[in-house]
C-alpha cells in the first residue's frame, strides 16, 4: 500500500498518468486548473508520452479531444463551471460520435455573479449531453473513478465519453492521504484503447457526416442504447477493480439504509458529511441513512428505486437549482425513479451550497429531523427547501 | 417512404454515425432541391467558363464548344445566370 498526500486536482492528474493517455487538450480554469497544470508538468519532465495540445479555449479544448480520439488515441481534459459552458456545444460532439474521451470537472457555480466556488450548476445544465456522469465523495474516489472511467468509456459497447466530477475547492483543493495503485497495476487493469475505427488513409471513413430526417433519429436512438449498457459495464469494471485495489465500487453506496426511516439521497463531498451526521444520529437511535449516488447519468433508476422503496421520507439534496423546475435536477429524477412503487415515499428536495456555501454537520442534521418528522406525520411541510440561504 | 426506399434501422448502423464507404457522397443527388432550372443557350454561350468557375456544386460541366449543367447535382442556386456575362443561362422555374 502507497499512500501519497494529494489534492482531488493532484489525485486526478496521477491517476490520468497511470492511465497512459495519449493525448490531452485543455484549458486552465479554476478549480480545475490542478489538474492539467500538474500534469502538463509530468509532460515536461518526461514522465509520460503524452501529446499536451495547449489550446485557446475550452470549445477548441474538446474539438481536440474529439479530432484525436478518432485518431485511436485515448484522451483525457479538465474543465469548470464557464468552460464546460463554452464546451456545450462540443460535448454532445463528443457523445454523438461516440468518443470515449474522459473529463474531469471540478464542479464550480456558474455566473452571474461570477463566483469561483463549488457547486454542481455546471455539470448539472448538461446532464442531457449524452455523457456518463460521476461523482466521486473525495480525492480517493476521485483517482479510483478516472481509472475505472476510461475501462467504461472505452468498452465496446459503451464509447461514450464519461466526465468524473469533484465538488470544486472541497475536494479539488483539499490535501488528502490517497492510496495509489503501482504503475503495472493499472497498466494490465486497463491496457491499450482498442478503437473500433481510426483515421487511417488506407481505409477512409467519413466522420460528422450530415445526417437529416431520414438519419438522425437512428443515431440517437444507438446512443440511448449506449447509456443503457453503462450500468452492466459499470458494475463489471467495478469488480475488476475491486480486485486490483480492495477497493468497492458501483453505482451507488449505501450507509444505514436496512433500517432507516428518513434518508439523505445526494452526490459528491455532501455523502460524507451526511454519512457522519447519520452515524451519530443513529447512535441516538435515530432510524437515518444516506445514499450516495457515484453514477448520475445514466441514471440507475432501479437502484435507487430498491436502496429507497423502505424508507417513510426522503430529502434529495441539490447542489443546483433548476429555475422554474418543479424540482432540482436529482430530486426530479428521484422522484421520477419512485413513481412506479406502489408506496412511495414522502420527498422533498433541499437546494443547498449553491456558490460554495458551506453545508455544516448541523444542517444535515437539521433536515435528518424535518424527514424524520415527516416519516412520522406523512407531512412534507415545505417541498423545496433551501438550506442555509438568507431570508 | 415508400417500400423500395426502406433504410436500415439503428442496430444495424454503424456506431456513431461514421459512414464507411468513401464517396458515397456522389449517391446523394441534390438536384431534386431545385426550384429553378438553368437552361443554357449554346448559341450564347463563348465557353468563357464563369459558370464553371462560380458553381458552388461543381455542376457545369465542360464541353468543348458549351457548356451543359449536371442536373443531378444542380441545385438551382442561380450563381451562373447571374455571373454569365453573355446572359447565356436562363433560370426556368420547374414544372411540376
Amino acid at each position: 500500500m502507497t499512500i501519497v498526500g494529494m489534492t482531488g486536482d493532484e489525485a486526478v492528474a496521477y491517476a490520468v498518468k497511470q492511465s497512459k493517455v495519449d493525448v490531452v487538450a485543455a484549458y486552465p480554469i479554476t478549480p480545475q486548473t490542478i489538474m492539467v497544470e500538474r500534469f502538463s508538468k509530468y509532460v515536461a519532465d518526461g514522465e509520460v508520452q503524452t501529446e499536451y495540445v495547449c489550446v485557446e479555449s475550452e470549445h477548441s479544448a474538446m474539438s481536440a479531444c474529439v479530432g484525436s480520439s478518432f485518431t485511436g488515441a485515448r484522451v483525457f481534459t479538465a474543465t469548470s463551471s464557464q468552460g464546460l459552458a463554452l464546451m456545450h456545444e462540443m460535448l454532445y460532439i463528443a457523445s454523438g460520435l461516440r468518443c470515449p474521451i474522459v473529463m474531469g470537472v471540478a464542479n464550480r457555480a456558474l455566473s452571474a455573479p461570477i463566483n469561483i466556488h463549488g457547486d454542481q450548476s455546471d455539470m448539472m445544465a448538461s446532464r442531457d449531453s449524452g455523457w456518463v456522469q460521476i461523482y466521486a465523495e473525495n480525492a480517493q474516489e476521485a483517482y479510483d473513478w478516472i481509472i475505472q472511467a476510461f475501462k467504461i468509456a472505452e468498452d465496446k459497447d459503451v464509447q461514450l465519453p464519461v466526465s468524473v466530477n469533484i465538488d470544486g475547492f472541497i475536494i479539488s483543493h483539499c490535501m488528502e492521504g490517497v492510496d495509489v495503485l503501482p504503475d503495472d497495476v493499472v497498466n494490465k487493469f486497463l491496457q491499450t484503447r482498442k478503437p473500433l475505427f481510426t483515421l487511417d488513409p488506407d481505409k477512409p471513413v467519413t466522420v460528422g457526416a450530415l445526417c437529416f430526417t431520414d438519419y438522425y433519429f437512428e443515431f440517437k436512438r444507438q446512443q440511448v442504447e449506449a447509456m443503457r449498457y453503462v450500468r452492466g459495464v459499470l458494475n463489471s469494471v467495478c469488480r475488476e477493480y475491486k480486485g486490483v485495489s480492495g477497493r468497492k465500487y458501483g453505482v451507488l453506496e449505501t450507509f444505514g439504509m436496512a433500517d432507516a426511516e428518513a434518508a439523505i439521497i445526494c452526490l459528491g463531498s455532501t455523502a460524507g458529511t451526511a454519512r457522519d451526521v447519520a452515524r451519530r444520529l443513529r447512535e441516538q437511535g435515530k432510524r437515518v441513512g444516506v445514499v450516495k449516488l457515484w453514477l448520475y447519468r445514466p441514471f440507475p433508476t432501479e437502484e435507487v428505486s430498491a436502496a429507497l422503496e423502505h424508507v417513510k421520507a426522503v430529502a434529495v439534496f441539490d447542489r443546483a437549482v433548476s429555475f422554474g423546475a418543479p424540482f432540482g435536477a436529482l430530486c426530479s429524477d428521484v422522484v421520477s425513479a419512485l413513481h412506479g412503487l406502489d408506496v412511495s415515499p414522502k420527498i422533498f428536495n433541499v437546494v443547498y451550497g449553491l456558490g460554495g456555501r458551506d453545508i455544516q454537520p448541523s444542517d444535515i442534521e437539521f433536515v435528518f429531523n424535518e424527514a424524520l418528522e415527516t416519516a412520522e406525520t406523512g407531512v412534507v411541510k415545505q417541498e423545496t427547501l433551501f438550506l442555509g440561504v438568507r431570508e | 417512404m415508400t417500400a423500395e426506399e426502406k433504410k436500415p434501422g439503428w442496430k444495424s448502423l454503424p456506431m456513431g454515425a461514421v459512414v464507411l464507404e468513401p464517396g458515397s457522397s456522389l449517391k446523394y443527388k441534390t438536384g431534386d432541391w431545385r426550384a429553378f432550372r438553368p437552361l443554357v443557350e449554346n448559341e450564347k454561350c463563348v465557353n468563357c467558363l464563369f459558370c464553371w468557375i462560380y458553381c458552388p456544386d461543381a455542376a457545369i460541366v465542360r464541353k468543348e464548344k458549351w457548356v451543359e449543367i449536371n442536373y443531378d447535382y444542380c441545385k438551382g442556386c442561380g450563381i451562373c445566370a447571374k455571373e454569365c456575362p453573355k446572359e447565356a443561362i436562363k433560370m426556368v422555374e420547374e414544372q411540376k
